[in-house]
């Protein structure tokens, strides 16, 4: 069922929480408060809240280092996620994993991954363990399209079609892996023909239209859950902030990169919501909650004290 | 006590846990109708399905990653690499994924997989079929790692490592997958960590594990007409290593010799030794010793494997070498 307008603007703020997430992630970061490297997903957040959106709590989800807008839509505490990046003690993970692996079982969750394809067969393993167990979860990988000449992507694309998974993957198709144009180094660079030459029912979508993102997930999780095995959505995208923390994003223009906005995702949905009868003053008022919603995390996360050493030996098996 | 192969207690393990815990299935190339290379899941497909036996194509990184992912989302497989040599293939769901998804978690995940290999030379197998890699595994936190040299062990450890709720690499050995012994019935469970000592002796303490561990109670027999009497310990578990028992032992003989198939350069021998000497420098007599595998590939020519690889010979010349 598409998107009721009172969602679209729940969408709306959820993305313009991530936005602000991760600018705020920035902004800790050029102020030397936040370790190791930070792969922000500006651009990117109608693929997360559409697609997130459409699962059920318990299905299972993994994604990237990409992933923070991923992680924060499936459910993630924002809290607990601003304290992972500021290493607290109050982190999802502790501040053992840090901004590459944010995890919640709780939600589904099973964990980012800074191993590019690596947590695609971790979802078709959840997808295979609730086809075993007769549970009607399913699974969903996200990952970009720089991931689909990796062994493993192309073996797991394999497996779940041969056992018929309950498996969605979301090919995050924003044009560039890392610093490189993905057609300079992809030989069919429209990833879905890929899935569709190993017997995926496969689509490519206007992954910056969040409803579009939403209706169509939430169809492949239908088919995917009665059984109809798996299905690939490539979504295309654009990223709109550099590779990492210090990309000089060679490889683009600006105008490039300008034209790009013209088509982010925040600003469509907020043009949406407009032509569907909301007003200026609701828009901003969403954002002023998703504002809110950030400067808790980072009261919490500050606030928050950094794990003792000796948790450092702790959490390695069961 | 029945009397079965190598091969046969792994049957009867994963038979056992398999009837118990429905969570349990297995993973693997040709493990269904064929059973295994080794014979090791012989007609289990014929109890439990297609479904919990499951054939895989030849791609061990992505249904070891699966492995993983059926582990973090309730299940608990038991994957089998068809020669420990393919577990490069899948090295980084090993090693990246598994040894450390529940650390980076900060423990909200567990991942209760079991990868089975065998590993190692003797029958010619070549340099990407023969190889032992579990000094290699041992550096690497987040995995046990265990290696049962007898029947009994082989059950009784495969059944623990099952139930152990952590990634579990258990290596198996191709050349004793024939060799017999007596094997417990029923629920049989050795505790991983324990190492066992194998023949008592007061002279030496040989410690070794998997196929090299036989040919250390050979050598200790050809010792004991010299006048040698060795103790042997059969480590049993790699990670985490029982140094208590090893030091025990080194208490009594003052010597120390470890035996391994794997490469002695940076291998676990090393290791052993530097622990016995930060541990415990006072009871050794004389400086340890540690006999592994020379530093070049496994060669195929049994006169060329046998240079290569440690024989019952070279651990009598080592330890009479120590008097």
């Amino acid at each position: 069922m598409p998107l009721t307008q009172e969602q679209l603007k729940d969408a709306y703020r959820q993305m313009q929480v991530i936005r602000k997430f991760e600018e705020t992630i920035r902004n800790l970061y050029q102020q030397g408060k936040i370790r190791g490297s930070f792969h922000p997903c500006v651009g990117q957040e109608a693929t997360a809240v559409g697609g997130c959106w459409a699962l059920r709590k318990d299905d299972y989800m993994t994604c990237t280092y990409r992933g923070h807008g991923q992680a924060i839509a499936k459910g993630l505490s924002v809290r607990a996620a601003m304290a992972e990046m500021l290493g607290k003690a109050t982190g999802c993970s502790k501040g053992k994993g840090g901004s590459m692996h944010f995890t919640d079982p709780s939600v589904g969750l099973l964990g980012a991954n800074a191993i590019v394809a690596a947590g695609i067969p971790h979802a078709a393993g959840a997808a295979l363990a609730a086809q075993l167990q007769k549970k009607d979860h399913v699974a969903l990988a996200y990952f970009g399209e720089g991931a689909v000449n990796q062994g493993v992507f192309l073996e797991t694309l394999n497996l779940a079609v041969i056992w018929k998974l309950p498996l969605i993957l979301v090919c995050e198709n924003n044009l560039y892996s890392e610093m490189t144009p993905s057609h300079e180094t992809t030989s069919v660079v429209e990833t879905h023909k890929r899935a569709s030459a190993f017997g995926f029912e496969s689509i490519q979508i206007d992954g910056n239209d969040v409803e579009l993102m939403y209706n169509t997930v939430e169809q492949a999780a239908a088919k995917a859950r009665s059984g109809g095995g798996p299905i690939y959505i490539e979504a295309m995208t654009y990223r709109l902030w550099g590779h990492m923390m210090g990309d000089p994003e060679i490889y683009r223009t600006k105008e490039e990169v300008s034209k790009a906005r013209e088509n982010e995702p925040i600003v469509r949905c907020g043009h949406r919501l407009l032509e569907l009868g909301c007003t200026e003053v609701d828009l901003t008022r969403l954002d002023g909650e998703a504002e809110a919603i950030i400067a808790d995390a980072l009261e919490f996360a500050e606030a928050s004290p950094a794990p003792e050493p000796a948790d450092a030996f702790t959490d390695v098996f069961v | 006590m029945p009397n079965m192969t190598y091969a046969q207690a792994l049957n009867e393990a994963l038979r056992e846990e398999m009837r118990v815990d429905p969570r349990v299935f297995l993973m693997g190339e040709d493990i269904g109708h064929h059973g295994g290379i080794f014979r090791v899941t012989k007609d289990l497909i014929d109890e439990f399905g297609t479904d919990r036996v499951r054939d895989t194509p030849i791609s061990e990184s992505s249904f070891v990653g699966l492995g993983i992912g059926a582990a973090m989302a309730g299940m608990k497989p038991v994957v089998e690499l068809l020669f420990m040599d393919f577990a490069l293939v899948a090295a980084d769901q090993i090693v990246n994924q598994a040894a450390k998804l529940r650390y980076m978690s900060g423990g909200t995940v567990s991942i209760p997989i079991v990868v089975r290999a065998q590993q190692g030379g003797g029958r010619g197998n070549g340099a990407q079929h023969s190889q032992s890699f579990e000094s290699w595994l041992a550096q690497v936190p987040g995995l046990i790692i265990v290696a049962p040299s007898t029947p009994a062990d082989a059950k009784g450890l495969l059944k623990s490592s099952i139930r152990a709720g952590n990634p579990v690499v258990f290596i198996e050995h191709k050349l004793l997958y024939n060799t017999k012994g007596d094997v417990p019935e029923g629920d049989y469970a050795i505790p991983i960590g324990k190492a066992e000592v194998k023949r008592d002796g007061r002279d030496i303490t040989i410690v070794s594990y998997s196929r090299t561990l036989l040919f250390a109670l050979e050598a200790a027999e050809t010792l004991a007409q010299k006048g040698i009497e060795a103790e042997v310990i059969d480590l049993r578990t790699i990670e985490p290593l029982d140094m208590d028992t090893i030091l025990e032992s080194v208490k009594g003989t003052g010597r120390l010799l470890v035996v391994h198939e794997s490469h002695s350069n940076c291998g676990l021998g090393a290791e052993i030794m530097a622990r016995a000497y930060e541990q415990a420098p006072d009871t050794l007599i004389m400086p340890p010793r540690r006999l592994g595998a020379k530093h070049v590939p496994i060669p195929v020519a049994e006169s060329l494997e046998n240079a290569v690889l440690p024989q019952p010979v070279d651990i009598v010349e080592a330890v009479e070498a120590m008097f």
